[in-house]
């Protein structure tokens, strides 16, 4: 059995102009341990996607449909108690902007040892112990100096350190790390990623790490899923869907890589922009902008296909499919 | 810290004397003095004497050089009316005026605090869009009118206050009146009070609900979510700090302007203060008395406000006064 099992997931935000999807029919698993990318344009879906899981979704966002499972719970229906009891102690969340994350009015210490007194029947004493033994493992300089500072005396990169050491307070299963090193700066960036895929191999952590930066998910992820509008368009072992992306949207993000340029050319670029999520397409979410566009993908929504150990969701892999399987039989 | 102070007296030094100048100009404008201070019977050669001889007749600047040397060594001249030093007759009524601004304080913060705390976490209920809309009544009701409402509903329709005074005070430390030790004198203060937080209640409901809703929709509050901590510990330990800040800083304001609405409150309560005292100077044309409870309530105001930035300074951290490192 899956640690964590997606099913059917739908999120729903109620606005004035009336409810937008900004997630429709996600399903993924994720097994003890593993690292799973998820990527995709600015409002794919990604971040609600990873706040959905925990059921965080600021109002008037909900789960409107679908169910969550982990441990033999359904999270998208739990009573807040139950929720919060897993929130934080069996699910940890890492954000983007390491700024914006701590409150400032707090100390390090403070924000630390709550984590851990609300799920845990320990002394402060002990929680503080635990809080610092932490600190060591995410190589912060100086830890015991950490507990009593405020967040504002320290940098950018030595906030997501503390952020993930809160996330690791636990001992969670599952850490969703939303762009956790979008804010940084790219030497700093790297030596984040490198922390956190070592914590995560050592502690045994599955981690659902949401990004666009496809090289990250390539030397951090074991699986990948893209995400378009909404909805998962492709999935499978990172390495496969990276060398051999089948859906010509995750073709084109592989093409618009800079590495994939010729020297002194534009950049390749996908034509069009993503639509709002009030008016999606029908068919195909993707069928505006696709190259290989079919009539069947601007009347029918693509199902899954599996295409060796990727599933994709998209006619022209289908029908190439099809025809390979005729051509056996012929 | 020291430095802290001592930039804060030199500010104070200024303020004060810009204070004292603008109140000292206003003296010439309100009307002639000897009327109110000598009979119909003295002849104009009398008083042209007796102007002369106070000193009226003289340029401004030399008026205001011979008033600011006394000024420095805390003598603010003689009330005309009182026949005692101007600042002596302020000062006892200081505690009457401080006294109804304090309950007046205890009533803001005992009301707004919660009041606004509930209505931004739950905005969309009918308590909190009862509360919206009765604070814009509020807001547009002037004092007097509320303190005859009140008086007439809770003195004499329910006959439970008293309508007028101080009641019963005693004395403390051989200076203070004080009407809080006694139940008459709490009684007594129990209308004017509201009377006064009345004007500024809806301001700090409304001012606090706005910024605690800001605050509730911030990163931080969403990750102490994430964190599984409690929601009582993340609406009043992380985010009311957050939301009291700039709540701290508007109020030293509006506690300084406070003392200056108490001359509506206390004329209508008969409230023996400075604001009453002031009104009675002003009909009076008791210019020494008007000059110093204006400069009285521009210390009130630079203390006020310096006490402010100490304890914001306190409750923020990132605001470092001590200057440790």
């Amino acid at each position: 059995m899956p640690l964590l099992e997606v099913n059917n997931l739908e999120v729903c935000f109620g606005l004035r102009s009336g409810a937008v999807k900004a997630l429709r029919d996600v399903s993924f698993t994720l097994e003890r341990g593993e690292r799973l990318g998820v990527v995709g344009e600015s409002g794919a879906g990604k971040s609600v996607l990873g706040f959905s899981i925990i059921n965080l979704l600021s109002r008037p966002g909900q789960i409107s449909s679908g169910s969550v499972h982990f441990e033999g719970n359904d999270l998208a229906s739990l009573a807040p108690g139950e929720l919060r009891s897993i929130r934080g102690n069996r699910i940890s969340m890492i954000f983007q902007d390491p700024m914006m994350t701590l409150n400032p009015v707090l100390t390090i210490g403070v924000q630390m040892v709550e984590c851990l007194l609300a799920h845990r029947k320990i002394s402060k004493a002990d929680a503080k112990r635990i809080s610092l033994k932490k600190l060591q493992q995410v190589q912060i300089p100086s830890p015991e100096k950490r507990l009593d500072q405020y967040p504002h005396e320290l940098s950018g990169g030595m906030r997501q350190r503390i952020v993930i050491a809160i996330g690791l307070l636990l001992d969670p299963d599952i850490i969703i790390a939303d762009e956790p090193t979008t804010a940084l700066d790219v030497t700093i960036q790297a030596e984040i990623m490198d922390l956190m895929l070592n914590l995560c191999e050592q502690n045994n952590v599955a981690l659902i790490l949401i990004t666009h930066d496809l090289g990250v998910v390539s030397q951090v992820t074991q699986r990948m899923l893209v995400m378009y509008a909404g909805r998962i368009i492709e999935q499978g072992p990172t390495k496969e869907v990276i060398n051999d992306a089948q859906h010509p949207y995750t073709q084109g993000l592989m093409n618009a890589l800079p590495q994939m340029a010729i020297p002194g050319q534009k950049l390749n670029q996908i034509k069009g922009t993503m639509p709002p999520l009030q008016r999606i397409p029908k068919g195909c979410s993707f069928n505006p902008r696709c190259e290989y566009v079919m009539d069947v993908c601007k009347q029918k929504l693509p199902s899954f296909t599996e295409s060796g150990n990727c599933q994709v969701a998209c006619h022209m892999v289908a029908e190439s499919k099809q025809d390979k399987l005729l051509v056996k039989e012929v | 810290m020291i430095a802290f102070f001592v930039k804060r007296f030199f500010q104070a030094v200024v303020v004060m004397f810009v204070i004292s100048l603008i109140s000292f100009s206003i003296q010439d404008n309100l009307g002639d003095p000897l009327r109110e201070l000598v009979g119909q019977a003295v002849s104009e050669e009398e008083r042209q004497a007796l102007r002369e001889e106070m000193g009226l007749n003289d340029p401004f600047l030399v008026q205001y050089v011979r008033f600011a040397k006394k000024a420095v060594q805390g003598d603010l001249g003689d009330s005309y009316f009182f026949k005692k030093p101007a600042f002596e007759v302020i000062m006892k009524k200081l505690p009457a005026t401080l006294e109804l601004v304090f309950g007046a304080t205890i009533i803001i913060i005992l009301f707004s605090v919660p009041i606004g705390v509930y209505s931004a976490i739950n905005p969309q209920s009918w308590f909190s869009k009862t509360v919206m809309g009765l604070s814009i009544v509020g807001i547009s009701i002037p004092v007097f009118l509320t303190a005859i409402g009140l008086i007439y509903l809770f003195a004499i329709e329910l006959n439970w206050l008293p309508s007028y005074g101080r009641g019963e005070t005693s004395n403390v430390m051989g200076f203070w009146e004080t009407g809080l030790l006694s139940a008459d004198g709490l009684k007594h203060l129990i209308l004017p009070s509201f009377t006064l937080a009345s004007i500024m209640l809806p301001l700090f409901i409304r001012l606090i609900r706005a910024e605690m809703m800001e605050v509730l929709q911030s990163e931080y509050v969403k990750f102490a979510w994430a964190k599984g901590i409690s929601p009582r510990r993340i609406y009043f330990v992380h985010a009311l700090k957050n939301t009291m800040l700039p709540v701290i800083t508007v109020g030293g304001v509006q506690i300084g302007t406070m003392v200056a609405y108490t001359i509506l409150t206390e004329t209508v309560f008969q409230w023996p203060g400075m604001g009453f005292l002031f009104l009675e100077a002003v009909n009076r044309v008791d210019t020494p008395l008007i000059v110093a409870y204006l400069i009285v309530v521009g210390a009130i105001f630079v203390v006020t406000n310096t006490l402010v930035d100490l304890i914001y300074g306190l409750v923020n951290p990132t605001v470092n006064l001590a200057g440790k490192k």
